[in-house]
């Protein structure tokens, strides 16, 4: 704003606003006599007035010079003109001959000064004469109306508006992207706009414009960007698009620059998928590290606990849908937690009280009774929900993306469920390690025979010690129904790969299953590219049979005689 | 009477031999006969599907001996049986694929219809020599063979036991299920191979060509459940057996227990083959859900219901649990996996023996025994 109209903008203006003048000096000898349009007379120094008197002209043709006129003004006021002019809302008070916006009211008109848009008292229908607009002046008013939004008061639709002129460029694009950068104020749609101005200066036929046009493009991050760089250094017919050796070799590091940068983009976004997926991984795949390490017992059906889990989410969230108001309906996952916990605990603790504790040292068995556990609650699923896909809507708070910049965008849930997932990770170390069931259970899993000769009640821990696996994957449960869809057939989905990461990390050891999940989730995720998705988790699975040749008790062993039996 | 047949002989009782050669002329006789010669409706007549439903369950038997023979007698739960047996059906189905000819829905005489689908010019190279059946014959026993010996010299080599060799073994076929239902693997995808025509000339349709296929699995079952019995009573049966129960011991002893079960574990590995080979022709398709993780569970529990470490038990404990499928999916689908749950659990609760031991202990009277002991123990 500060610097005003440039030089090159206003010079043509000049011109229309001199094709009006005539009228004008007419309009405002008469208008000083009316009270009523006072505060509406056009000053001739105002050149926006004088456009929009410029509009009444005889010809259709004039009107669309005016139109245009009006537009390349780059005047937010133009904005209301131009739409009650496609409206037909647009007259001529017929005493002072100055062009007016008239809108019906009761027998009459209301009248609007087009200049300073205010109310500029009532007017007979006698009194005024619509300006006439046909067909192809609208549109040309409707591609108008698109250019000036880049001059409207509201951010967002200013950058809408920049980016739009950018894609589909009019005639005299170059000229309104620079009015419009010398207007801003808002760097980052400045930014834009100078990203649009280089672009266009890229064919100039100056090389000096040429070349500060490939600097500026050189910092940007953009494929498109780099695609637009890219077609300078095209040959044509044998000759090069671009004919100076200078520019070409700019051009060709700006090229590079970008480059680097894409890959880094691409680095940073595959690691923030690795780690989302990796922490999904470990919310699954930690309760059954603890009960693995403290029971040696296979629990095949811990997908079902998260399953559980996700299904106590969806009745919170119908609960809460049914009864509560809606301005608090987005808190609804904050009650699935404690709630999900709770549900699949108790799960956990019946199938340890009424199946498992009669299978001790008999991991084999374990394995097979817990996997009809997991056939039985699936089913039991099915038959209450239905085997369709429930649908657990994210609440506001967690739905979205986040742009980071050269194309890479994240969705909000992803980055609550790394959050969510280091908060869960970080109370269940704390718990392990600084409460007193933590310590009987690690005495439990270090040599039972011992813990029980201490007098620690191990039939109690297991049981704990399985009610704590099974919430905690309950408690994935609800993250989980925050990415993917609820199905009784859940669980099932995740079961291989938490294994995998336990394997992998080792059995009983927190930090080797937090190591095994970031890693497998963070190599897949760079695999993903490369190979394909499905492909790439065949790699990573061959990859951990190979691994557990060199480690056989994953990454990190427990030590000692209880890692022998 | 050689030494060969009176080992054969040795090798089981009196009243084994009763059982096994009633049995197998049952099978092999007398069901084909009520087929082919008795008259429909006739009240002796089996209809021809209840014919291919039962060569299935013959099929089912030979996978549950392959399987009981590395469980039930080397300790060894494997979760990935499906994979050798998928493999061998797979091997089967590329046979039969590629005898189709012309007879496809494009007409390509040289391409299977999904490659003429997927704009493929010729065969990948792993298809090469399928269109012949001893090729095929051969590669439906050698790569089951080849994936169980290096996966077995893998794990066994670390000394990958108990849980975690079951854990490793799932995540192989499941490995497995991912890959083969990608369509650039060549092996038809998510759909499979299907739509065969005919094996060794003989159309599939006709049921001269069941009954034979189910002739020929109830053959081959019989001569699987000899080569177990060999095995299982042979020396290195002792050592098994013996590896099962203390494989630290066996070790400090001398033995090479990773030679006894990778032998074992390769073996069972193309007897599962075999049998994908005889099931595919009899179903008409194989396709990637073989190799679900699901299924090859599901394996261990037909062992488990008919009492694992004794052959006989294998072989009741598939027809037992997939008849009891085969009634509920028609009968009430939505009970089977409540049903097949509560067997899991049951099964490894309270008879861990199976179907066999139950048996056993009736015969013996040690069942009501254990009960009176149990409820005097409650009572005190």
């Amino acid at each position: 704003m500060a610097t005003g109209h440039s030089m090159g903008a206003v010079r043509p203006h000049r011109i229309i606003a001199f094709v009006g003048g005539a009228l004008l000096f007419l309009a405002l000898l008469v208008a000083v006599t009316l009270p009523a349009a006072a505060q509406s007379v056009p000053t001739a120094a105002d050149p926006f007035a004088a456009a929009v008197q410029a509009l009444d002209a005889r010809k259709f043709s004039d009107k669309a010079t005016a139109v245009d006129a009006l537009g390349a003004l780059g005047d937010e006021r133009a904005i209301a003109v131009l739409q009650a002019f496609a409206d037909g809302r647009l007259y001529r008070h017929k005493a002072d001959k100055i062009v007016i916006i008239a809108d019906r009211a009761g027998d009459g008109f209301k009248l609007t000064s087009p200049v300073t848009g205010e109310p500029a008292g009532t007017a007979t229908s006698r009194e005024i004469k619509k300006i006439i607009a046909n067909n192809k002046l609208r549109g040309q008013i409707r591609g108008v109306l698109g250019q000036l939004a880049l001059f409207s008061p509201d951010a967002d639709e200013r950058l809408e508006a920049a980016r739009n002129v950018i894609a589909s460029p009019p005639d005299d694009a170059l000229a309104l992207l620079k009015r419009a950068r010398d207007r801003e104020t808002v760097s980052k749609i400045r930014e834009t706009l100078e990203t649009g101005i280089a672009v266009f200066e890229l064919a100039s036929d100056d090389r000096a414009l040429r070349l500060a046009a490939v600097a500026t493009l050189a910092d940007r991050s953009d494929p498109d960007i780099k695609s637009a760089l890219e077609q300078r250094l095209l040959e044509v017919d044998g000759d090069a698009v671009e004919p100076d050796a200078e520019v070409r070799t700019a051009l060709r590091e700006a090229v590079d620059d970008i480059d680097d940068r894409l890959a880094l983009f691409g680095l940073a976004e595959n690691l923030i998928f690795g780690l989302s997926l990796g922490s999904v991984l470990l919310l699954a795949a930690i309760g059954l590290a603890i009960t693995f390490g403290v029971m040696g017992v296979i629990n095949m059906a811990h997908g079902e606990m998260i399953m559980l889990g996700a299904y106590t989410t969806f009745i919170v969230q119908e609960i809460f849908r049914s009864t509560m108001p809606p301005e608090i309906f987005g808190m609804y996952v904050l009650v699935s937690i404690p709630a999900a916990f709770i549900v699949a605990a108790a799960f956990g603790v019946l199938i340890e009280r009424g199946c498992i504790r009669f299978l001790y040292g008999r991991p084999l068995e374990t394995l097979l009774a817990t996997w009809g556990v997991s056939l039985i609650l699936q089913q039991l699923v099915r038959t209450l929900f239905g085997a369709n896909n429930r649908e657990v809507a994210n609440p506001d708070w967690i739905s979205g993306a986040v742009a980071f910049g050269g194309g890479v965008s994240v969705t909000v849930n992803r980055i609550y469920i790394i959050i969510f997932c280091i908060m869960v990770v970080a109370a269940l170390a704390a718990f392990i390690r600084y409460s007193r069931f933590g310590l009987q259970m690690r005495a439990v899993t270090q040599n039972r025979g011992m813990a029980s000769a201490m007098g620690i009640r191990t039939g109690r821990v297991d049981a704990l010690t399985f009610a704590l696996g099974s919430g905690i994957a309950g408690v994935a449960g609800v993250a989980l129904s925050q990415i993917s869809n609820v199905s009784p057939n859940l669980g099932q989905n995740f079961i291989v790969d938490s294994f995998m990461v336990v394997v992998f990390g080792g059995v009983g050891s927190i930090w080797g299953t937090i190591v095994g999940a970031f890693s497998l989730g963070i190599v897949n995720k760079f695999l993903e590219p490369v190979s394909g998705a499905i492909l790439g988790k065949v790699i990573v699975l061959v990859l951990i049979i190979l691994f557990i040749q060199k480690r056989p008790r994953g990454l990190f062993a427990l030590k000692g005689r209880a890692a022998e039996s | 009477m050689g030494p060969i047949s009176s080992r054969l002989i040795a090798m089981e009782s009196k009243r084994s031999w009763a059982a096994i050669l009633t049995l197998a002329v049952i099978a092999i006789f007398v069901v084909p006969i009520l087929n082919l010669a008795v008259p429909e409706g006739s009240l002796f007549h089996i209809p021809t599907f209840w014919v291919t439903t039962l060569g299935k369950y013959l099929a089912f038997a030979i996978l549950a001996l392959s399987l009981d023979l590395i469980w039930g007698y080397a300790g060894i739960l494997s979760l990935g049986h499906g994979a050798f047996f998928g493999l061998g059906g797979y091997a089967m189905g590329m046979y039969m694929m590629r005898q189709v000819g012309e007879r496809g829905v494009y007409g390509n005489p040289d391409l299977p219809d999904f490659m003429v689908f997927l704009n493929w010019d010729s065969v990948p190279w792993y298809w090469l020599g399928f269109d012949q059946f001893w090729f095929a014959a051969v590669m439906v026993l050698a790569v089951p063979g080849a994936l169980g010996f290096v996966f077995g010299w893998l794990a066994f080599r670390s000394r990958i036991t108990g849980v975690y060799f079951s854990i490793i073994s799932q995540a192989m076929v499941y490995a497995f299920m991912l890959a083969f239902f990608r369509n650039e693997m060549g092996f038809g995808g998510n759909n499979g191979l299907t739509d065969f025509k005919d094996i060794l000339g003989f159309e599939l349709s006709r049921e001269t060509t069941k009954v034979g296929l189910y002739v020929a699995t109830a053959v081959s079952l019989l001569i699987v459940y000899f080569i177990c019995r060999a095995v299982v009573s042979s020396k290195l049966g002792r050592l098994l057996i013996a590896v099962r129960d203390a494989e630290n011991r066996v070790r400090f002893l001398g033995y090479s227990v990773t030679n006894a079960k990778l032998f074992v574990f390769t073996l069972s590995a193309m007897l599962a083959g075999l049998a994908g080979a005889l099931y595919v022709p009899q179903v008409g398709i194989i396709n990637p859900g073989e190799f679900a993780p699901a299924k090859s569970i599901e394996m261990a529990i037909w062992v488990a219901v008919g009492g694992r470490g004794t052959l006989f038990g294998a072989i009741i404990g598939a027809f037992a649990v997939n008849g009891t499928r085969t009634y509920f999916t028609a009968a009430a689908p939505e009970v089977w996996l409540f049903f097949l749950g509560t067997l899991f659990i049951l099964v490894t609760l309270v008879m861990p023996n199976g179907i066999v031991g139950v048996y056993k202990s009736l015969r013996s009277g040690e069942l009501f025994d254990a009960i009176r002991r149990r409820l005097r123990r409650v009572d005190a």
